[in-house]
């Protein structure tokens, strides 16, 4: 059952999603996709001179747990190194979600964001 | 008429206990059908009374195993109404089939300058084998697009197909849209070009009477296990001509007439394309399907579907805010309705729906490309066979209605 899943926070964040938007001028700028359900997450992200973000905007499209994912992970990243974000991981995207039930396949949707997030920190490391 | 409860009874899937409180309502048979017990039986018998290897043995089980595989194609052969078993080549599926005709036959006669035309509402079985084989040949490959009603543009068709084209692939019945295309009108424009017909029958053998002589295409390529058959076999039909004239496409035993270390020559069909052990017991698995769909009646199987899809298109209409792709009469359509709903990701309808038992697909079908052009990233598809219900439409609508209050709209 879906339970917990569709509570409030998460509903709240698919209408009202946070750091929503783009940067531009940017530091880096990624996009991932799921292909598996076609959901897209594009990342903006602005470092000061000690890599560490000072600004980060989302834009895409997607479930509502990939996009309440998005709000959360990008506001839990603010102020954090680029070391900081490499070291984060699916779960601590699950965690911010506080859910206990995913499925293997909605999994993929909480973590989409994170994974795109550390995809395009590896590229300016 | 189907006698549903009777039919329903066949299914033990749909007696199982998965939820707590509901019955299961599998409303994804396009994605996957599930089995009959005539089939799961069929190849049990199999496993527990004559397993062995086939085309090889003089022993008795392997004579009857033999015996069963054939007799297997040759109920296929019937099936689709092909003129000879030989022309009916067993693979794993029918994105295998397609493969294969890529691959050998596009491989041999495909040069640059060459086109092969497709439409844009492909399943990505038959997309990707083409851009690949086009890719190693040089030649070009092409889509015909489709209208805003679902419907193949066939103006775009006439001014496609040129003297250049010598492959015309499409589907028979659109995995998303649900098109029934005139098959037997495609395949005639194709040849008035001299350009040869390959059908993907993977959505309409399972549903529907199909004539490949009456269709008159050169391929037909088709699924097991969308049709109450088991995953793992499948089958590309092909005029004799063309497959007698195209190279073997992977080597191995069974294909071969004679081997040395330098150089073999090949058997004859279709044993030219069947390399390796086959899956026997899903062949024998497939020839019990075809027995159960004959038994039901194609003419009944699809009349049923009408019905339902008919059904569903006018009940899901009364949703706020579903938006049903594709043609919007039954009559135009096969059993299956995929549709978006303002304000609720496909991923998030399939998830309430299964909270009620109800089991649909989300996401892109293995059609992108057709998403992209309907403007939408996925869609949520419910599609029927000979077990649903009408009860059960109504409730997926119930639920559908349930997943709009969950989320606040």
């Amino acid at each position: 059952m879906s339970g917990n899943l569709y509570r409030e926070m998460i509903l709240d964040l698919y209408e009202n999603p946070l750091n929503h938007g783009e940067l531009d001028p940017n530091t880096f700028s990624h996009e991932e996709d799921n292909p598996l359900c076609g959901d897209v997450i594009k990342i903006d992200v602005l470092l000061d001179e000690n890599k560490k973000i000072t600004d980060i905007k989302w834009s895409g499209d997607g479930c509502a747990i990939s996009m309440a994912s998005a709000s959360l992970i990008t506001d839990h990243v603010k102020g954090m190194t680029i070391d900081e974000v490499m070291a984060l991981d699916g779960q601590d995207a699950v965690d911010l979600l506080g859910v206990s039930n995913l499925s293997m396949g909605r999994v993929k949707c909480a973590t989409l964001p994170i994974k795109t997030l550390k995809a395009g920190a590896s590229t300016i490391q | 008429m189907l006698n549903i409860e009777k039919v329903r009874q066949d299914f033990p899937v749909l007696h199982e206990p998965h939820h707590e409180a509901t019955p299961l309502i599998y409303l994804d048979s396009a994605a996957s059908s599930q089995k009959p017990i005539q089939v799961i039986e069929a190849m049990n018998d199999y496993y527990r009374s004559y397993n062995a290897n086939v085309h090889r043995g003089i022993h008795k089980l392997s004579e009857a195993a033999t015996a069963a595989y054939e007799d297997a194609r040759v109920k296929l052969q019937k099936f689709i109404n092909a003129p000879a078993a030989e022309e009916v080549i067993l693979v794993r599926n029918a994105t295998e089939g397609f493969n294969l005709l890529a691959y050998s036959w596009g491989g041999a006669n495909l040069k640059p300058g060459d086109e092969v035309l497709i439409t844009a509402m492909e399943h990505h079985a038959n997309i990707v084998p083409w851009q690949l084989v086009c890719e190693q040949t040089g030649a070009t490959l092409k889509h015909v697009p489709f209208t805003d009603e679902g419907m193949l543009d066939m103006e775009a068709l006439n001014e496609l197909l040129t003297e250049k084209t010598k492959m015309f692939s499409f589907t028979a019945i659109s995995n998303v849209l649900g098109t029934i295309n005139p098959v037997k009108e495609l395949v005639a424009k194709a040849h008035a070009v001299g350009a040869l017909a390959a059908v993907d029958g993977a959505q309409a053998v399972p549903h529907a009477t199909v004539d490949v002589q009456d269709w008159n295409c050169d391929f037909m390529a088709f699924s097991s296990h969308k049709m109450c058959g088991p995953t793992g076999i499948g089958a590309i039909y092909g005029k004799a001509e063309h497959l007698n004239a195209m190279p073997p496409w992977m080597g191995g035993g069974d294909m071969i007439r004679r081997v040395t270390l330098e150089k073999s020559t090949y058997n004859d069909l279709p044993y030219k394309f069947e390399a390796g052990t086959p899956a026997i017991a899903e062949g024998i698995g497939l020839g019990a399907a075809v027995d159960y769909l004959n038994e039901l009646g194609m003419d009944n199987v699809h009349a049923h579907e009408q019905a339902i899809t008919s059904y569903a298109l006018e009940a899901m209409s009364e949703v706020e805010g579903l938006r049903i792709l594709g043609p919007q009469t039954a009559a135009e359509r096969g059993g299956l309705v995929a549709f978006t709903l303002k304000g609720l990701h496909p991923h998030d309808i399939a998830q309430l729906l299964d909270d009620d038992g109800i089991a649909v697909r989300a996401g892109h079908h293995c059609a992108m490309p057709m998403h992209k052009i309907m403007g939408i990233g996925a869609s949520a598809r419910a599609s029927f066979y000979v077990h649903t219900t009408t009860e059960e439409v109504d409730a997926l609508v119930t639920s559908l209605n349930r997943a709009r209050e969950v989320f606040r709209l």
